[in-house]
């Protein structure tokens, strides 16, 4: 029969299926883990012939006297700030809709989920033309409020909400689909118990839908800070390779590319790196915390 | 019902006003693409090009070698594709289903590198694959994602959920474990293959930072690194980026719209285990 206790015979097989994605793991993303906590120790270093020289905190106290550090931290707390609170509150109001609406549901799915399989590359180079401060769509539809031009990609003070508008537009598609099936997985009776007790609409919202759906909710926003954190395509190319006007969309992940691929200083970037992962894990950290209060698991 | 019936086409109306917001950049893109260049930049700007300039198409196509980066982009995605979607299968029916030392000890540490994030990982892969002499070849764009721990854990459990008493039955007939997997596990969990393939095709086909650093040269860029390129070389000519971005966007918008079931119920299952 079939043994339930590993066996050194039943090991070696198991480890013969395991091991193609056994070896691309450890070489490309177990083992680069403890490198880069190493690399970030490294002062001086032979890229050429991976030697060592010099270990120390040299890195980390560059990166906490570096005021672009700060700025990059600053930056992407902004964007993560501005981006997550606007499109969970959207995705979920156009979820709730789409749950009600009984004709064109898949094809309304389908123009909201659109964008999010394009590529980032592509269309932000559609938004950077939309964007354009002459000729672009945005200032001519603004125009119509008497809104004056305004120099979106240019202007230090604009820069960071176009950055966050198109963000917010190609992420919405994936949080809607969550939302979707946190919906479809509340059991109805629920809302018609809630129904016979007397409750309106709004108060069957606010005391039994949400409340059943903030595992949902929580997952959504634990992802998309998450990936906030991690935002890199949509500046590089928005802004044609720059950090925005007067660095004003320099986020974490962008300094990283420019001390790695721009200086070649790898124990900065390596740096800089380490703390991009201990900032996501503290702030995971904290949304698990407030999840114990505030998320219903029924 | 009538008050049923207006809430109805209320929702629709917003539905309907929010969907258009959200594919006007691709119609603003198309309309773009078919300008000549002075009606690009006309004030108030046209919807509609009063002539079709289709040959601006052909134009963007020759303005640089997109055809050698299309070629790149299918060659990586599908080698990428197939590849992870073989390695993710075996692993995922060794987790599944056989018993081994460290079984545990493996799932749990892969577990825990799922919420490190790939930018830290860059600059010792980058390491890596220049002591290989891998930069600027298909190597460096395609080993490093031949496996997906992510995907080796959706799948996993999809393989779960299939009944313990299948591969009892199996066994008792004589059949091997590999013949199991590819002749029963395999076919039944058909549409979560095709949800973790899809998914991997829109990845890699997008794939933008890693395959920027990792190459130099025309001949090795995928199509997003060399539409970026392309930018400096057209300048304001929008119409020509415009007719560019479609070529890097289109294909992914057919692979939608075909597989569109798909796609969605791969986020579902995915995104619901968290």
């Amino acid at each position: 029969m079939i043994k339930q206790h590993p066996t050194i015979k039943s090991t070696l097989i198991a480890f013969a299926y395991l091991a193609p994605m056994l070896i691309i793991t450890l070489v490309f993303n177990i083992y680069p883990i403890f490198k880069s906590f190493a690399m970030s120790f490294y002062t001086k270093y032979d890229f050429f012939t991976d030697k060592v020289s010099a270990l120390g905190w040299a890195n980390y106290k560059f990166i906490f006297s570096d005021p672009d550090f700060y700025l990059s931290v600053r930056n992407t707390l902004i964007f993560v700030l501005g981006v997550v609170p606007f499109s969970v509150l959207l995705s979920l109001i156009i979820a709730l809709l789409l749950h009600r609406v009984r004709f064109l549901a898949g094809l309304f799915k389908t123009a909201y989920f659109l964008p999010f399989v394009t590529s980032t590359v592509a269309i932000s180079l559609v938004w950077q033309w939309i964007y354009n401060d002459q000729y672009g769509l945005l200032n001519a539809f603004l125009s119509h409020f008497g809104v004056h031009p305004i120099d979106w990609l240019n202007d230090p003070h604009w820069a960071m909400p176009a950055l966050i508008i198109m963000t917010i537009w190609k992420g919405l598609g994936f949080n809607i689909i969550l939302f979707l099936v946190g919906l479809s997985n509340i059991d109805k009776r629920y809302d018609q118990v809630a129904q016979i007790d007397g409750a309106n609409a709004w108060q069957r919202f606010i005391h039994v839908t949400l409340p059943l759906l903030s595992p949902m909710t929580f997952l959504v926003s634990v992802t998309s800070v998450i990936s906030g954190f991690k935002v890199f395509d949509e500046i590089f190319v928005l802004f044609g390779g720059s950090p925005g006007p007067g660095k004003s969309t320099l986020t974490i992940v962008f300094y990283l590319y420019q001390k790695f691929y721009s200086e070649w200083k790898y124990g900065i970037a390596a740096a800089s790196g380490v703390v991009l992962f201990l900032l996501i894990l503290v702030v995971t950290i904290i949304q698990f915390w407030y999840s114990r209060k505030h998320v219903h698991y029924a | 019902m009538t008050k049923k019936r207006i809430s109805q086409s209320l929702l629709i109306i917003i539905l309907t006003l929010g969907a258009i917001t959200m594919l006007v950049p691709f119609i603003w893109m198309l309309s773009t693409a078919l300008k000549t260049a002075p009606e690009t930049v006309k004030v108030p700007p046209t919807w509609i090009p009063k002539h079709l300039q289709w040959q601006n198409f052909v134009t963007a196509w020759h303005a640089a070698p997109f055809l050698t980066y299309f070629i790149n982009s299918l060659i990586v995605t599908t080698v990428t594709t197939i590849g992870q979607l073989f390695t993710t299968i075996l692993a995922a029916f060794a987790f599944s289903r056989l018993n081994f030392y460290g079984k545990h000890f493996l799932f749990a540490l892969f577990l825990s590198t799922m919420m490190v994030p790939g930018e830290m990982l860059i600059i010792p892969n980058f390491v890596t694959l220049s002591k290989f002499s891998l930069i600027n070849t298909y190597g460096a764009l395609i080993i490093p994602w031949l496996a997906s721990f992510f995907a080796v854990f959706t799948l996993r459990q999809t393989f779960n959920a299939i009944p313990n008493e299948l591969y009892y039955a199996a066994k008792l007939d004589g059949s091997s474990d590999w013949h199991f997997l590819w002749t029963m596990m395999v076919p039944l969990s058909k549409s979560a293959i095709t949800a973790i393939g899809i998914l991997e095709v829109i990845g890699s086909w997008n794939s933008f930072m890693w395959p920027l650093i990792v190459t130099n040269t025309a001949k090795v860029r995928t199509l997003p690194v060399g539409l970026n390129a392309f930018t400096s070389d057209a300048g304001t000519q929008f119409q020509l980026l415009m007719a560019a971005s479609t070529f890097v966007i289109l294909p992914m918008i057919i692979v939608y719209l075909c597989l569109q079931k798909y796609i969605i119920a791969g986020i579902s299952k995915s995104g619901l285990k968290g």
